[in-house]
């Protein structure tokens, strides 16, 4: 354990260094700011006393060893644009984009776990039928779309005029078939102060109203995913020895089927859960586009409009960050859920 | 592969014959993907003779023309059948030329990946050591980092670095290099993993003994046997591909405007969701989904054909 445990950390490092070479050249790659901050009107002697205090004018090696001794007293500098340090810009955002995930990680949880479970278990009916379908379509569904489809249904609304307007029944179908709309749609309305240093839109119905729409197209994305996961562990699972022995023992059903076997198939999801991390970041910055959600995905990608270079930095490192300390986790998790697996780095 | 003799008329019989063929005649939702897909791919590639107008021509646009409704809305235009896009272009025309776009960056997206991820593969599955410990632990934080994310990231650094006139003119290989570049390392495993099944097996110390070189085995032996996992991931690729690129056309890190994918056109559309014409928007994504879940579903039939003993999970 202790080895493993040395070995992910090396391992971690490893990554970590890679990922700061990358920050480092995307930071050479980005445009130059120096016009950017000055304008268009700054003499040659401005922008080279400028070039000077931001360290452009050095070799690329004293940048990177100043780069990379920095990044690891957590200093990547000030934002270009606002003015602040980088990491205290994302720390002001990344909460919105957290919540976003929370709340969207919450539906697809409540969600998928009944759907996987009772398409396994009746695998004959409509329901799971329709079920099953819908997760092969929802697969090729780009979220930007689930996104929008939202918004026209449940923001802007739709009003059906199929039926002839001047009969009592057309009437009544076109009324049945349109809806309002009026769903907030974009940004994150007033989120409520909460402990003097959180700002959150959990704490009242109007910010849970603005939390709805985005955390539902990124849930939905992520649903057929986790709905043909369950699906397929719970089918394997029910067919084992142990399942079998627990029926014939005349446990009831859903002790059974919540009990014993979804222990087994938890495994899986919390992998997946894992290695969807990167995936996930990228919805959100696709989410955040679409419902103008202030989160660090919207902010990055303001960023690199405005080549503001430490924050598009700050923002991959404390992305690679997250990754590595998931990926390590989740490693962890798997080993303690799975006492099976050696982890000592030899194959099992 | 060689016929024995390489009349036509043997090949016919060996593909009526084959094991292919019968799963296609007992597999309904294959026989109507596969149709589907046929039909859009013909549609396609004629799309300069059955579209309405040329989208690119400006002399067939009209401002006034601009966010006409499809055909089953009120206030429709017979010319337009699916309605115009805000700048009075017809949206069908738009939608196939867009579509087209889509599929040729898929296209060669894919290429570049199994091109780059097929050779790096056989050398780490094949060479072993410190070769093999490098290439995939890079495969491993790139797919950690999800290709996606690291299309966007990559995209976001050359877009910023060229700026977007650059990206104007060469959207297609930009994108197709960058889609590329992230997805190699699918491949590289896939390929790796049945190397290192197939150098194992006898044939390869055969060649061995007869004192071929390392390259003529990885490439003239070694290869042709691992060529059913490329061609099944290949198709699950074209998808992923066609995706990542709408991700980074809908970003404003694709296509641009003017010679619009499908993505863009959903990005340009976004903007007239709000004033009611959700046309433009949601039909070229209807297009996109269609696409998408076509090659999907083709490429999960591939899979349980080629490959019975995988567990479709």
């Amino acid at each position: 354990m202790i080895f493993f445990l040395m070995r992910r950390l090396l391992q971690a490092v490893a990554v970590m260094f890679v990922i700061s070479v990358i920050g480092f050249a995307v930071q050479g790659g980005l445009g130059d700011p120096v016009p950017q901050m000055l304008g268009p009107t700054a003499t040659d002697a401005e922008s080279a006393a400028l070039r000077h205090s931001l360290g452009l004018d050095r070799p690329l090696w004293m940048q990177y060893l100043h780069f990379a001794g920095n990044a690891v007293k957590l200093n990547f500098g000030d934002s270009y644009f606002f003015h602040e340090p980088a990491l205290d810009v994302i720390a002001r955002y990344l909460p919105a984009t957290l919540e976003l995930v929370a709340a969207s990680a919450v539906i697809t949880l409540l969600l998928s776990v009944p759907m996987g479970i009772f398409c396994a278990i009746r695998p004959r009916s409509w329901l799971s039928r329709g079920l099953m379908g819908l997760s092969l379509i929802g697969i090729s569904v780009p979220i930007f779309l689930t996104a929008m489809v939202l918004i026209q249904l449940f923001s802007i609304g739709v009003q059906v005029t199929l039926f002839p307007m001047d009969t009592g029944w057309g009437q009544w179908l076109n009324q049945l078939l349109s809806i309002d709309g009026g769903m907030p749609a974009y940004g994150r309305g007033n989120p409520i102060h909460v402990w003097g240093v959180w700002y959150t839109n959990f704490a009242s119905w109007q910010g849970l109203l603005y939390l709805l729409l985005p955390a539902l197209s990124l849930a939905f994305v992520m649903l057929p995913l986790f709905v043909r996961l369950i699906h397929a562990e719970m089918v394997e699972v029910l067919e084992s020895d142990y399942v079998k022995y627990a029926r014939a023992r005349g446990l009831r059903p859903s002790r059974i089927y919540f009990l014993h076997a979804l222990k087994n198939t938890l495994l899986p999801v919390v992998t997946l859960g894992g290695v969807q991390i990167g995936t996930l970041v990228a919805y959100t910055l696709l989410t955040e586009t679409v419902f103008q959600w202030p989160g660090a995905g919207l902010m990055f990608l303001d960023a690199i409009e405005r080549a503001d270079m430490p924050l598009v930095v700050a923002y991959l490192m404390v992305v690679g960050l997250m990754f590595v300390v998931t990926n390590t986790l989740v490693d962890l998790l798997y080993r303690v859920l799975n006492p099976r697996v050696t982890l000592s780095g030899r194959s099992a | 592969m060689s016929f024995e003799n390489g009349t036509p008329s043997t090949a016919w019989r060996r593909f009526r014959d084959s094991y292919f063929l019968y799963r296609l005649q007992r597999d309904r939702r294959a026989q109507v993907c596969l149709l589907l897909f046929g039909l859009l791919m013909v549609g396609l590639l004629l799309t300069p003779w059955i579209a309405p107008s040329n989208p690119y021509d400006l002399a067939q646009i009209s401002l006034l023309d601009s966010e006409l409704p499809p055909f089953w809305v009120a206030g429709s235009e017979p010319g337009h059948l699916l309605g115009t896009d805000a700048q009075g272009r017809d949206l069908l025309s738009t939608m196939l030329y867009g579509a087209r776009v889509s599929l040729a960056i898929g296209f060669g997206a894919v290429l570049v990946q199994s091109l780059l991820g097929t050779a790096l593969g056989l050398l780490a599955g094949y060479r072993g050591g410190v070769v093999d410990a490098l290439l995939m632990r890079v495969a491993d934080i790139q797919l950690s980092f999800s290709t996606l994310m690291m299309a966007i990231i990559v995209g976001a650094v050359v877009k910023a670095a060229f700026g977007g006139a650059f990206y104007g003119e060469y959207g297609i290989a930009i994108l197709i290099t960058i889609i590329g570049l992230s997805e190699w390392p699918q491949y590289a495993r896939t390929v790796r993993a049945s190397v290192l099944a197939e150098k194992r097996k006898d044939y390869v110390d055969a060649a061995r003994v007869l004192g071929f070189s390392g390259h003529r085995i990885m490439w003239r032996h070694i290869l042709p046997n691992t060529l059913s996992p490329i061609l099944v991931l290949s198709t699950v690729q074209i998808a992923n591909a066609i995706m990542a690129e709408a991700a980074l056309s809908f970003l404003g890190l694709g296509m641009p405007e003017t010679e619009p994918s499908l993505g863009s056109l959903i990005k340009s559309g976004f903007d007239y969701l709000q004033s009611g014409s959700w046309w433009i928007t949601l039909l070229p994504g209807l297009l996109l989904v269609m696409l998408v879940l076509v090659v999907n579903l083709l490429g999960d039939w591939l899979r349980d054909t080629m490959n019975p003993r995988l567990y479709k999970g």
